[in-house]
């Protein structure tokens, strides 16, 4: 067993924290947010080619360093220390990771265009009906000749407003919850027949509703392996948004502990009072279990699928816990102040409550594990 | 001792319900259920049908207005507001200002002001907080300092609710700084129009403008609108506290909000079942069903101790306690059980697009509220502050 990070793992997170460090300070955040776009493209573009971040969880035969999950979990707590709302999580934890797993001729093709950061992925699966149910889908893939015709709607689409590629979930046989028959597709975001209504979330990113009425998609966009391809992809991007969160807590931990330093009532520091150090102390330890579950299920992501997939199911519903105790007492602590725009805080809370419910809420992962760990 | 409703109190709920029925603006109503901002005249329109029948003051004493209701039929009519989603009146003048100036004001104050807070004339706002004010508001440091028969104030008041609407605004200011810091507090009126005084935004979390900052600038201020005694405003500030804690318990809008759930979580499907047949979802509601009709019984009492000639006292901390709780795990269910569609910003797309609907349109509102509703715990004396009452009024600590 060996728990720390290669040199290399570490000039990564270095690299990219100086960065955003320069990039991502709050003021800036809250301009690339009013941008008509939501975002500033040359950052992503920067992350690419001038930091040349993106290779990281590539393997080298596609241009890579030979990195994975381990890679993806320190970008991804970096990102979350700055609640960037880049597309890594959307481009390269899922699109790249349903690539590298599917292979064939379409990774060839695009895992290098991800590296470059011409390629913007994002991932349209869930439905309006389906809740955190990965098969439940009425989206369909209907063959036709040696293409596939797509036509139904996806909700909640983050970073669809930005993306060329949309990696889509859809049926290809089988009822409305079956497991078989559902497939994933990687396609041009520009096909005619797709059409999107775009928005923006409430922590900070942009999303869309896409339609698609009667898209013709070639046979080759069917990256093979099916809702367990789907699933495995998804648990590495739900561990990904833990480690987001741990990146996240630690931020609203220390930003509580100086704000009641400097904030004063009745005649001294609010930090002095014990209830406020005990709460602090409480939350710094809730943080400390959102980096261990995130390394957990890192960790597990290589495990056979039911192991994996209980691993995860923890790490999620534990996260989900842990982050709700430290943002909600990081903006009780800071009193009025915290419900506004002005400081950073709130905005960290309301990422942090996004990622309560992103990929499953914690009940839905407490469910998952129960049904997988203790035989009815 | 019992709980049942007699046959006049029956008869009252038919009559209140029947009234709101046939009453309750459907402009207003219409805008409630599309979920659209309400403005100024929306909420006036409601406070002016109210006064017309003369029920806008219910808890008032009857000469300056009140109803003259029992307890219960103050409570039953609560009940049935909040059952048939009236919305709720701004309490700055009715519940806030107004018993004040009935309790503590002069002949000339309560003749002036408390008509025109019954009839809306009048819009209210509440000039307490400060930057450095807040938990410890006896710390104020908004000075008003006397100039012949006028005061002249200077300071920074903040969290003021609603300031941007205000015809008059009431003020903690400190008259004397030489003092025990309680004890060099005055209560003031301050037209909003006087030179001198700048409202200006804060925006909140969903988003929402709903409280300000307002900035006074050698603000001129007749002596005769200082209520109460000079430098005994504090007496004023803690009555009024008090009060204000007493409705924060917030029991009829949380019943309202737990039934919500329900009808939300009762069409909202989790795969082939509804939400509400999830057992760890139902499980939550039927808790918080449970700790609300404990809250509800508190207040029950309380309200019975005050019938009994018992004002307010430090058990209301109780109330808000448990009410800010309350309605602050109710915002958490209704985004739980939005999924996917608590994210997008409703004020990021133009509503109305019935061909591309964003979800359904109760989510829109579901994650804003639980960021704005985090406000309840904080404000009107912290919960931090309302244990610090308890342990020291209540348990002698």
């Amino acid at each position: 067993m060996d728990l720390s990070f290669t040199e290399t793992q570490g000039m990564l997170r270095e690299t990219l924290a100086r960065f955003l460090a320069d990039t991502y300070d709050f003021e800036s955040r809250k301009k690339m947010l009013t941008r008509p776009e939501g975002r500033d493209p040359g950052i992503w573009k920067a992350i690419a080619t001038e930091l040349g971040l993106t290779c990281a969880p590539f393997a080298e035969e596609h241009g890579g360093m030979g990195g994975g999950a381990i890679e993806n979990m320190i970008m991804m707590e970096e990102f979350g220390k700055v609640i960037a709302i880049e597309p890594w999580l959307q481009t390269v934890v899922i699109g790249g990771g349903a690539l590298k797993h599917a292979g064939g001729a379409l990774a060839e093709a695009t895992i290098p265009a991800i590296i470059s950061g011409d390629c913007v992925i994002a991932f349209a699966y869930a439905e309006p009906q389906g809740r955190y149910n990965l098969a439940d889908i009425g989206t369909t893939a209907k063959a036709d000749g040696a293409g596939y015709v797509l036509n139904g709607h996806k909700g909640v689409v983050y970073a669809a407003p930005w993306a060329t590629h949309l990696l889509v979930t859809a049926r290809t046989g089988g009822g409305r919850r079956d497991r078989a028959g559902v497939e994933l597709f990687l396609i041009e975001a520009n096909r005619p027949g797709i059409t999107r209504r775009d928005y923006p979330t409430v922590d900070g990113f942009m999303a869309s509703e896409v339609y698609f009425e009667n898209v013709a998609i070639p046979g080759e966009a069917l990256l093979t392996g099916g809702i367990d391809l789907i699933e495995r992809v998804v648990d590495e991007a739900t561990v990904a948004v833990c480690a987001e969160a741990s990146g996240i807590a630690r931020t609203m931990v220390n930003s509580t502990v100086e704000y009641t330093k400097q904030r004063k009532q009745f005649g001294q520091p609010i930090g002095k009072f014990q209830v406020l150090q005990h709460r602090m102390s409480d939350m710094f330890v809730e943080a400390e279990q959102v980096s261990s579950m995130a390394l957990m299920g890192t960790l597990k992501l290589d495990e056979a699928p039911e192991a994996r997939k209980a691993a995860v199911s923890m790490a999620k519903a534990k996260v989900g816990k842990s982050l709700k105790f430290v943002g909600q007492n990081a903006i009780q602590t800071h009193g009025g102040i915290g419900i506004t725009m002005e400081l950073a805080i709130g905005h960290y809370f309301k990422r942090g409550t996004m990622i309560e419910g992103q990929f499953g809420s914690i009940d839905h992962h407490l469910d998952r594990f129960e049904a997988l760990t203790y035989p009815a | 001792m019992h709980i049942d409703f007699s046959p006049e109190d029956l008869a009252f709920r038919d009559e209140v319900r029947t009234f709101i029925a046939e009453n309750y603006p459907a402009e207003l109503r219409g805008k409630q259920d599309e979920g659209d901002e309400l403005s100024k005249e929306d909420f006036l329109s409601w406070h002016r049908i109210l006064h017309k029948k003369g029920w806008v003051a219910p808890a008032w004493p009857v000469e300056y207005g009140g109803t003259g209701w029992t307890p219960t039929q103050r409570f039953i009519f609560s009940e049935e507001t909040a059952r048939a989603d009236c919305i709720r009146l701004m309490p700055f003048g009715l519940s806030m200002v107004g018993p004040v100036i009935y309790t503590f004001g002069t002949p000339e104050q309560k003749a002036k002001f408390l008509p025109r807070i019954l009839s809306g004339e009048d819009w209210w706002c509440q000039g307490y907080s400060e930057p450095g004010a807040g938990s410890d508001l006896a710390s104020l440091r908004t000075k008003a300092e006397r100039d012949g028969d006028h005061y002249v104030v200077n300071g920074q008041k903040t969290w003021t609710t609603m300031a941007q609407h205000a015809d008059w605004g009431f003020f903690l200011v400190r008259t004397n700084p030489d003092v025990k810091q309680q004890e060099g507090i005055s209560f003031l009126l301050i037209d909003m129009k006087t030179p001198g005084i700048e409202v200006r935004p804060i925006i909140t979390l969903g988003g929402e403008h709903e409280v300000n900052e307002v900035f006074l600038d050698n603000v001129r201020v007749p002596i005769e609108n200082r209520v109460y005694e000079e430098d005994k405003g504090w007496t004023c500030a803690k009555f009024l506290l008090a009060h204000e804690r007493t409705g924060i318990a917030g029991v009829a809008g949380s019943k309202r909000g737990i039934e919500k759930i329900k009808e939300i979580a009762t069409t909202e499907m989790d795969g082939e079942r509804a939400l509400l047949s999830n057992p760890f979802f139902r499980r939550k509601v039927a808790e918080l069903e449970m700790d609300l009709t404990a809250l509800e019984y508190t207040e029950l009492r309380t309200l019975a101790g005050e019938a009994a000639g018992k004002g307010p006292g430090p058990e209301s901390s109780v109330l808000k306690i448990k009410g800010s709780e309350i309605q602050q795990r109710i915002t958490e269910l209704a985004l739980e059980a939005a999924g996917h569609y608590g994210a997008p910003y409703f004020r990021g797309f133009g509503e109305g697009d019935n061909e591309h609907p964003i979800g359904p349109d109760w989510a829109h509102r579901t994650a804003p509220s639980y960021f704005n509703v985090r406000k309840t715990t904080i404000y009107g004396g912290s919960n931090e502050v309302q244990r610090g009452i308890i342990a020291k009024m209540v348990l002698g600590l």
